[in-house]
């Protein structure tokens, strides 16, 4: 299963149709203790490049935004009781929610995982 | 992701501690024209050291000030709505730097020293802070910007215990008790320490030479019970104590009546008036005012902050000034100017949110009661 990188800190995997989105260990680390995450609801029609979900720290509120176009299938509710998740395990169980890949050419704008420690490297 | 923050675009100075925090893991943010420590291992566990044990923090970016020269009482009353006949040597009080119309220019902490008066500003309001002294003081007062002195300050329960380790004095630190101040020596170093801070907890600041800081420093931080905390568990340590934080809470286009802060205008000066914007302070404190600062308790687990509107159905009425996420309660707390019908405890309010509406209770504050220490 290929995962993608936005150079917004986005991570994204993708299965046939559907893909998975969280934010990368690289943006935890930035934001420091998450308290609460908001996400979008199943239905949501989302924009590459727009906002799709909220990660509130400790310190403030920041924007997480949809690596490519498609529709919401499904919110990490597990993010609900214990927003942490997302510090502990953001590339794991700390996920977002899954989308519909509604234009497969996007994924090809996207960094693999060298191009995105590099890129981190970078910053 | 993008974070929401605006970035200062001006050019950073340093501070004494500087390579310090660096050497420490911190994580340097622009404040108030330095580069600052944000955090070091992640602000809840800060937040958390802080309230159980001692927590360290450079505040070297406030200003400190000294104020000499004849008649000196009579020019600061002119200025500050302090009393300082009944300010005596050895203790420290809260004033107001206040405009013509009772706006809040900053708040600030007075200390009568021996023929001098010292003053602690904020550091984002320093150099406007001496202009506006300078231009409204007599030529005769002297006025020093001692910024040659680093400031620190150990705050929590176990701050005592660290700093009486190594501070040494005419009487033992155990004599300092809140708003207390004294002379003493550290490793050598004249330092003076008074028993303030603003966290809520018992605690102490520190002014001591730039050049030893470093030194300090690492002998504080090598108690087992102090670790160097950074400014973002500072923000949240303030917020969970109800204390107002100038440039967010505290602006000229809020009046200290408005925010509680009746207690910084001294009594006798509510009688005599005689300093800036007394005229509306006076009338405030007799009439009260159309709107108030309260805490916020929210329900659910989304911050409000800064800026969001506070609503009874679908009228506005009021403004979020400081919000965020408090470590010690695992909740959302905030601070709000609201209309002064809408601001008695247990008021039920909605702040919006993202297009949401949250449900809030006004709430006193502090949100964690002070434990400062005010003698055995």
């Amino acid at each position: 299963m290929p995962r993608y990188f936005t150079d917004e800190h986005e991570w994204i995997d993708v299965d046939g149709d559907t893909a998975t989105v969280g934010i990368t260990d690289y943006a935890q680390e930035q934001l420091g203790d998450i308290v609460f995450v908001e996400l979008p609801a199943p239905g949501t029609a989302l924009t590459k490049g727009g906002d799709a979900a909220v990660v509130e720290s400790v310190k403030a509120a920041s924007d997480v935004y949809a690596p490519i176009d498609g529709e919401v299938s499904e919110a990490n509710s597990a993010l609900e009781d214990d927003p942490a998740l997302v510090n502990t395990a953001p590339e794991g169980e700390g996920w977002f929610f899954k989308m519909t890949v509604g234009d497969a050419g996007q994924l090809e704008g996207l960094m693999d995982e060298a191009g995105y420690k590099s890129f981190c490297d970078s910053l | 992701m993008s974070d929401n923050e605006t970035p200062e675009e001006l050019p950073l100075d340093k501070l004494p501690l500087d390579a310090w925090h660096r050497a420490h893991g911190a994580r340097m943010v622009p404040f108030a024209g330095y580069e600052m420590p944000i955090q070091y291992e992640g602000i809840v566990a800060e937040h958390e050291w802080t309230r159980n044990s001692a927590g360290l923090f450079d505040v070297s970016h406030m200003g400190q000030l000294l104020l000499s020269g004849p008649d000196l009482d009579a020019a600061v009353e002119a200025v500050l709505p302090i009393d300082l006949s009944t300010l005596k040597l050895g203790q420290q009080r809260y004033s107001l730097l206040l405009d013509e119309d009772g706006g809040v220019l900053d708040d600030l902490m007075v200390s009568r020293w021996p023929d001098s008066l010292y003053l602690v500003v904020n550091g984002a309001t320093k150099w406007d802070d001496i202009g506006h002294l300078r231009e409204h003081l007599p030529d005769e007062i002297t006025l020093n910007h001692l910024d040659e002195q680093a400031l620190l300050a150990l705050q929590g329960p176990k701050a005592a215990d660290a700093l009486a380790r190594h501070a040494t004095g005419e009487y033992p630190l155990s004599a300092l008790t809140f708003m207390k101040f004294g002379r003493f020596t550290i490793a050598g170093h004249d330092v003076t320490i008074a028993r303030a801070g603003y966290t809520g907890e018992d605690g102490f600041e520190i002014s001591l030479p730039g050049h030893a800081a470093a030194e300090i420093a690492d002998l504080l931080c090598g108690e087992p019970e102090v670790k160097p905390i950074g400014l973002g568990a500072r923000d949240s340590l303030r917020l969970e104590a109800g204390l107002p934080l100038y440039g967010h809470d505290l602006s000229p286009e809020t009046s200290p009546i408005e925010a509680g802060l009746v207690f910084g205008i001294n009594k006798r000066r509510r009688t005599e008036g005689g300093y800036p914007g007394a005229t509306r302070i006076n009338r405030e404190i007799a009439d009260g005012t159309a709107r108030k600062w309260v805490g916020l308790k929210l329900d659910g687990r989304m911050p409000a902050r800064e800026g969001a509107e506070v609503f009874v159905g679908d009228s506005k009425v009021g403004t979020v000034t400081s919000g965020g996420f408090s470590p010690t309660l695992g909740a959302p707390i905030a601070m709000a100017y609201v209309a002064a019908v809408h601001a008695e405890h247990g008021t039920a309010l909605e702040i919006e949110v993202r297009g949401k509406r949250l449900a809030a209770t006004v709430s006193p504050m502090p949100f964690v009661p002070h434990r400062y220490f005010r003698g055995s």
